[in-house]
């Protein structure tokens, strides 16, 4: 009887994780499949061309650009803020301060990103057009500068994960080597811990890619391709929302599934190419 | 429970309100007997007034649920014809396309004017037709330009499946392309706020949706209000139309007649547009 039934319960497990992984497929051949009359048009061409469907252009390379400029742009402002963080929550900070901040950084976490798009519109939007005084303050530095503060939360609690996770006995080695705090993060810490700041930086940067709100409401949608940091530029996920509205049987409606599509790629690349080095990284040292 | 506890004390509220302001129930009184949902989406510029119908309707008969979504014209055309909405609004005339293939009924129960603000900080207060495209095109692309300060033109515009747009971009632009530079924001309370923020931004609103925030520049001499638009000596105007999939019936007919009515016609006056017919 319980044989029956332990069998039983692995056929749903089983048939659970089918499901669940094939509608990742799925999906990815719904998308595929939507876009095909474009996709049939000619790729290098959606890939390269603007976007201009009055001229019956409907290339999406603008949106390419600004989604990876901005999402590699608030990588590089919130990593090194992050790597910090952490550091003076796990290692550095005395006990209370850094209970108190890992509290604060997990309640950010959970904070909607229309607040994001909403404090960066009122807050960050003046400051930016005045002090470059070169348009309207709606521009990639605007939307990356608040995306890195969206997206370190999730580093700083995976960094902070994985620093927790060195060994105690490593770490007191290195200090009665008489190796200094900045030593220890750098030579016994932050190598022991790649593995854990890998996948922090995989997700932080999935997140960043796929956010919609904040590049929606600061980046400024225009559909020109940026030349300079300080162009207002739309994404592929702002692009989305924004031709959602269009008739369902005109190519612009099509194009949102090559967006669609483009994104979903992207992130796939980028989370296989990080697994690849994540997994070498503990195969060499086992 | 506390939620129907919560709508039903603020539905009492709004009686209350009602009933002081002297509102007359009489016209409501189609409602009477009527419950369920009304869902309304589509055209932003519509959204003030089709807030005020449905709180009054609402508070004096709790029974009946009204919401009301954004999204541009183009959602509301394409929601009402795939049956997700009851009512789906147009800053903008339906396509015959769009009528025969979703069987669309018009209601056209307002006028509107499409005009140019800028921010009240900003001293350009007059552009003439051809300053306006050239700036919307790019050609002009600082405010020195056409009398103003020493600054790059900010552009903002709206998504594409604005009303407001369409009829600013037949009318005002001679269907000219508007730069891809321009920012794009996705409703007429975005582009209210947005040139509000911005000292150096210029941008276009239902004329309904200007208010103290931002300052109307005459286009060729006239000052975009609704005495201008009334009196048609402002050019671009449209109509708002609220749209249903066939003949309205029930509580779609009845709130579509309400808008009609004396008191939906003050409505739609307070919210700063010129009641139709």
């Amino acid at each position: 009887m319980s044989d029956w039934k332990e069998r039983g319960a692995e056929k749903i497990f089983l048939l659970s994780t089918i499901i669940s992984s094939s509608i990742t497929l799925l999906i990815l051949g719904f998308m595929a499949f939507m876009a095909l009359p474009l996709l049939r048009g000619g790729l290098f061409y959606l890939l390269t061309e603007p976007w201009a469907p009055q001229q019956g252009l409907y290339g999406i390379y603008p949106m390419i650009l600004g989604t990876a400029v901005i999402s590699l742009l608030s990588l590089l402002f919130a990593f090194p803020l992050s790597l910090g963080c952490s550091f003076l929550i796990s290692s550095i900070g005395p006990k209370s301060l850094s209970a108190a901040f890992r509290r604060m950084v997990q309640m950010m976490t959970g904070i909607p990103t229309v607040i994001y798009g909403f404090v960066g519109i009122f807050l960050l939007v003046p400051v930016i057009r005045e002090l470059f005084q070169s348009g309207s303050g709606m521009c990639i530095f605007t939307a990356s500068l608040m995306l890195g503060v969206l997206i370190a939360p999730t580093m700083i609690l995976f960094f902070c994960d994985s620093f927790d996770r060195v060994p105690r006995s490593y770490i007191d080695a290195a200090d009665s080597l008489g190796a200094n705090r900045a030593q220890t993060l750098l030579y016994v810490i932050i190598p022991l811990a790649r593995k854990g700041i890998f996948i922090g930086v995989l997700l932080a940067f999935g997140r960043a890619m796929g956010d919609t709100l904040v590049s929606l409401m600061i980046a400024g949608n225009s559909i020109a391709t940026p030349g300079s940091l300080l162009d207002s530029v739309r994404t592929l996920t702002a692009h989305i929302a924004l031709v959602i509205a269009a008739d369902y049987e005109s190519p612009e409606f099509r194009s949102i599934f090559a967006c669609g599509l483009v994104l979903y790629l992207f992130i796939a690349v980028v989370i296989l190419a990080v697994r690849r080095l994540a997994f070498r990284e503990s195969g060499k040292r086992a | 429970m506390r939620k129907k506890c919560i709508v039903t004390v603020l539905a009492m509220i709004f009686s209350l309100f009602v009933l002081t302001a002297g509102g007359v129930a009489g016209e409501l009184d189609a409602f009477k007997g009527q419950r369920g949902t009304l869902k309304i989406s589509g055209g932003t510029a519509h959204i003030p007034v089709m807030k005020e119908a449905a709180q009054r309707i609402m508070s004096a008969y709790p029974d009946i649920q009204i919401s009301i979504a954004a999204g541009g014209s183009g959602v509301g055309i394409k929601q009402v014809g795939e049956g997700l909405v009851n009512i789906g609004n147009t800053g903008r005339k339906p396509t015959d396309d769009e009528i025969a293939r979703y069987q669309l009924k018009l209601h056209q129960w307002a006028l509107d004017g499409v005009g140019v603000v800028v921010s009240p900080k900003n001293r350009v207060k007059a552009l003439t037709k051809a300053q306006v495209m050239d700036i919307f095109t790019g050609r002009i692309n600082n405010w020195k330009g056409v009398g103003g300060e020493n600054r790059k033109i900010n552009l903002y515009t709206r998504d594409e499946a604005s009303g407001t747009r369409e009829v600013f971009w037949e009318k005002a632009l001679d269907k000219q392309p508007i730069s891809p530079s321009a920012n794009v924001v996705v409703s007429n309370g975005a582009m209210k706020s947005a040139i509000a923020q911005d000292p150096y931004g210029i941008g276009y609103v239902s004329v309904g949706h200007i208010d103290r925030t931002v300052a109307p520049v005459a286009l060729d001499g006239v000052i975009p209000t609704i005495k201008t638009v009334k009196e048609g000596k402002y050019k671009i105007v449209r109509g708002l139309y609220s749209n249903t999939k066939g003949e309205p019936t029930g509580l779609t007919r009845a709130f579509i007649n309400y808008l009609y009515t004396p008191e939906g016609r003050k409505i739609t006056e307070k919210e700063g547009f010129i009641p139709f017919p």
